[in-house]
């Protein structure tokens, strides 16, 4: 029995110890809650942030719906959404929008004989696929737009999302805009009721079908169609040119939008103006309130994304194939910053 | 007859499977042995007054887990009731009939997914009962005696892989092997036969309602064919042995002898089967196909009620929507409670026959 008793000693001090460091890193630390598309970068950078100044993230990637209701239900400190809310939403919750990085939608698909970025797509041939009015590969309209190619005579099976995503948002969004059948008949939000195809749960669910259905053809986030090295389309963007995803058509597109002419940044990055810009863009965002019961902890939140927009940061989105937002865009955010969000007495928090 | 009590008392020790199995269903509860009794009486005996205490104690405590049970599950219908009351509102007993599933328009109908949870179950019954039959029945009849031990883990160890290694099996393996050879013949053969023929109609993808229901009933063949195989075994062999003596043949002895004996287990075991595949999420939702739309065919992708949850409820913006999930959630509730209902009824009706035969 004696001997044991230091023992138990020390264990106690330990745990004291453990529990105050508990207590003194939470004091320090932000929370955030919402997309998951954008997860392994926020990961990134609270890792990098963290390494830099001490300060942690606690980022839940729950969805983009779990964000929203998080932050109005004020449990976390930020929430993230990869469908912009409306700006009225926005006021009616006292709630602030701003976007983090660039991502947008490809269109993959599994056709033999086809290389990647050889088939040539345009935005309402995509949306009459996605309706099920085109259901050959060697349609009349695919094959006219692709002569050099030997279109095969097999039915093309749709893909998509399962369950609700930013993903699908984006997607569902570009095809309303450059297809009014598509606008009446389906409309856009996180999750649709499809016209036709199977669905696949997440980006791994909708690839997973892709490379097994012959004859499919899918949309999945950029990031995840660069790093699986999948067969994509060009599109054709609204200046009427055939561009591929990259990076640099991303950046086109947000480059091309006039955020300054859209009130609380609801803009979604589709078919956006610009000769090299990719039509299937879209930025997620971010939601604070305008007035913080915390001035401090909402300090150490724009801290973070301010250093998230600094080059350092940006160089972190590249390596994981996001791309950063243009620097006319997010020294704009940050006027956004100074101006709205406040503390109780009205003194700008940032 | 001495040798008739000792295999009567060797039927009553079941295997840990089986106390798991009984635990998870009502139905089969009959079949645990009631071992109470036994434990009080291999209990060290120390004083009088102690012993009343402890007894007391357990009994509280044992009191106590059940009540538990029953709470939680009034909980769980309550707040499932209560989740969706904005939808009952809405749509009223047309949820159940509606086919349509629209998150933009806001207009929600559960007859997808109901219909893809029967006909997934129906599918995974219709191939898994007459297998695990014969599994039970080579196991307990037929099989030599160093091959019954292996073949009997095997079967148990299907039963503890996750269902989630089920669905990438059927995804990456399973569902391209149909897609190349199974459902091109389906087509072929029996698409071209008529009024059948709407069942097996469309292009051959390999993912459908069809392929989820045949991994269902490879998911549901160890529930099942475990129950059958213990159920199996505790017939007394005295009655076996008098059947085999007046020249039947195994079929007759099964058919005769052995079924009628243990037909309460083996109904007990198929609706273990049937709960489990009801529920099945995650196998399920990846090879169903996931859309919201009612075909004839079975080889069409379709929707079940587990499934949908599954992939829609984290994003599920707006109230209603929302609602109209936690519906779901409440009509699945429902199709299992009337499931095991329905179980216990043939029980009875079973029971009260053999009544009267004898």
């Amino acid at each position: 029995m004696r001997d044991t008793r230091p023992k138990i000693h020390m264990l106690a001090a330990v745990v004291a110890a453990g529990l105050l460091a508990a207590v003194s890193a939470q004091a320090m630390d932000i929370t955030g809650a919402g997309a998951t598309f954008p997860y392994p970068i926020y990961a990134k950078w609270a890792e990098a942030y963290r390494a830099k100044t001490g300060v942690g993230l606690n980022y839940q990637s729950i969805g983009s719906g779990g964000g929203i209701k998080q932050i109005q239900n004020k449990t976390v400190d930020f929430g993230a959404s990869d469908m912009p809310m409306k700006p009225e939403e926005l006021d009616k919750d006292g709630l602030l929008q701003f976007p983090t990085v660039i991502g947008g939608d490809v269109p993959v698909m599994n056709l033999e004989g086809v290389g990647a970025g050889q088939l040539k797509l345009t935005g309402p041939m995509l949306a009459d696929i996605y309706l099920g009015k085109i259901t050959k590969w060697n349609d009349a309209a695919i094959a006219k737009l692709n002569p050099t190619l030997k279109m095969p005579d097999s039915e093309i099976t749709v893909v998509h999302r399962s369950d609700g995503s930013g993903t699908t948002f984006i997607w569902v969004n570009y095809l309303s805009k450059v297809s009014p059948e598509w606008k009446k008949k389906v409309g856009e939000g996180t999750s649709v009721a499809w016209p036709a195809g199977v669905g696949g749960k997440g980006n791994e669910g909708v690839a997973s079908y892709v490379q097994r259905v012959k004859g499919s053809i899918g949309y999945v986030e950029y990031a995840y169609a660069l790093q699986n090295k999948m067969n994509y389309a060009q599109m054709q963007n609204r200046d009427g040119v055939f561009v591929s995803p990259s990076a640099d058509s991303f950046k086109a597109a947000a480059a091309g939008a006039d955020w300054s002419k859209a009130p609380g940044y609801y803009l979604v990055l589709t078919d956006q103006p610009g000769k090299n810009s990719w039509p299937i863009s879209g930025a997620t965002f971010i939601l604070m309130y305008k007035s913080q019961a915390k001035p401090e902890t909402a300090k150490e939140v724009l801290k973070f994304f301010d250093w998230a927009y600094s080059p350092e940061g940006d160089k972190l989105a590249g390596a994981l194939d996001y791309v950063p937002l243009p620097d006319t865009v997010t020294n704009q955010i940050r006027t956004t910053w100074k101006s709205l969000i406040k503390d109780a007495s009205g003194k700008p928090v940032f | 007859m001495a040798r008739l009590a000792d295999d009567y008392a060797e039927g009553d020790v079941h295997t840990p499977v089986m106390q798991i199995i009984a635990s998870t269903i009502p139905v089969t509860i009959e079949l645990l042995p009631r071992t109470a009794s036994a434990v009080t009486s291999r209990m060290p005996k120390p004083k009088q007054r102690s012993t009343q205490f402890q007894d007391a104690l357990f009994r509280w405590f044992t009191r106590s887990f059940a009540f538990l049970v029953l709470a939680i599950l009034l909980g769980i219908i309550v707040s499932l009731i209560y989740g969706s009351l904005p939808a009952m509102q809405k749509f009223g007993f047309g949820f159940l009939v509606n086919a349509e599933w629209n998150p933009v328009t806001e207009k929600f109908g559960a007859l997808v997914p109901i219909v893809g949870t029967l006909v997934t179950s129906f599918i995974a019954l219709l191939i898994g009962v007459p297998v695990s039959f014969g599994i039970a029945l080579f196991l307990t009849e037929m099989s030599p005696l160093w091959l019954k031990r292996p073949l009997g883990t095997a079967i148990e160890l299907l039963a503890a892989i996750p269902s989630i290694i089920y669905g990438m099996w059927g995804l990456f393996v399973l569902a391209p092997l149909f897609a190349d050879y199974l459902q091109p013949w389906l087509i072929a053969t029996l698409g071209a036969v008529p009024l059948l023929g709407a069942m097996f109609k469309g292009p051959p993808q390999g993912i459908g309602v069809l392929t989820a229901g045949f991994v269902l009933a490879i998911m549901v063949i160890p529930f099942i064919a475990s129950v059958m195989r213990d159920v199996f075994e505790i017939v007394p062999p005295v009655l076996k042995e008098s059947a085999y003596g007046i020249g039947c043949t195994t079929w007759e002895v099964v058919r005769n002898v052995v079924l009628p004996y243990t037909k309460v287990g083996v109904i007990g075991g198929i609706m273990l089967g049937l709960g489990r595949a009801l529920g099945e999420t995650m196998a399920v939702t990846f090879l169903i196909g996931n859309a919201h739309r009612l075909t004839a065919s079975i080889l069409a992708p379709g929707n079940s009620i587990a499934s949908a949850l599954a992939n829609e409820f984290t994003e599920a913006v707006g109230d209603l929507y929302t609602s109209a999930l936690i519906e779901l959630g409440l009509i699945l509730f429902v199709i299992t409670f009337i499931v095991l209902g329905l179980a216990k009824l043939l029980l009875l009706q079973l029971a009260r026959g053999e009544g009267r035969k004898t």
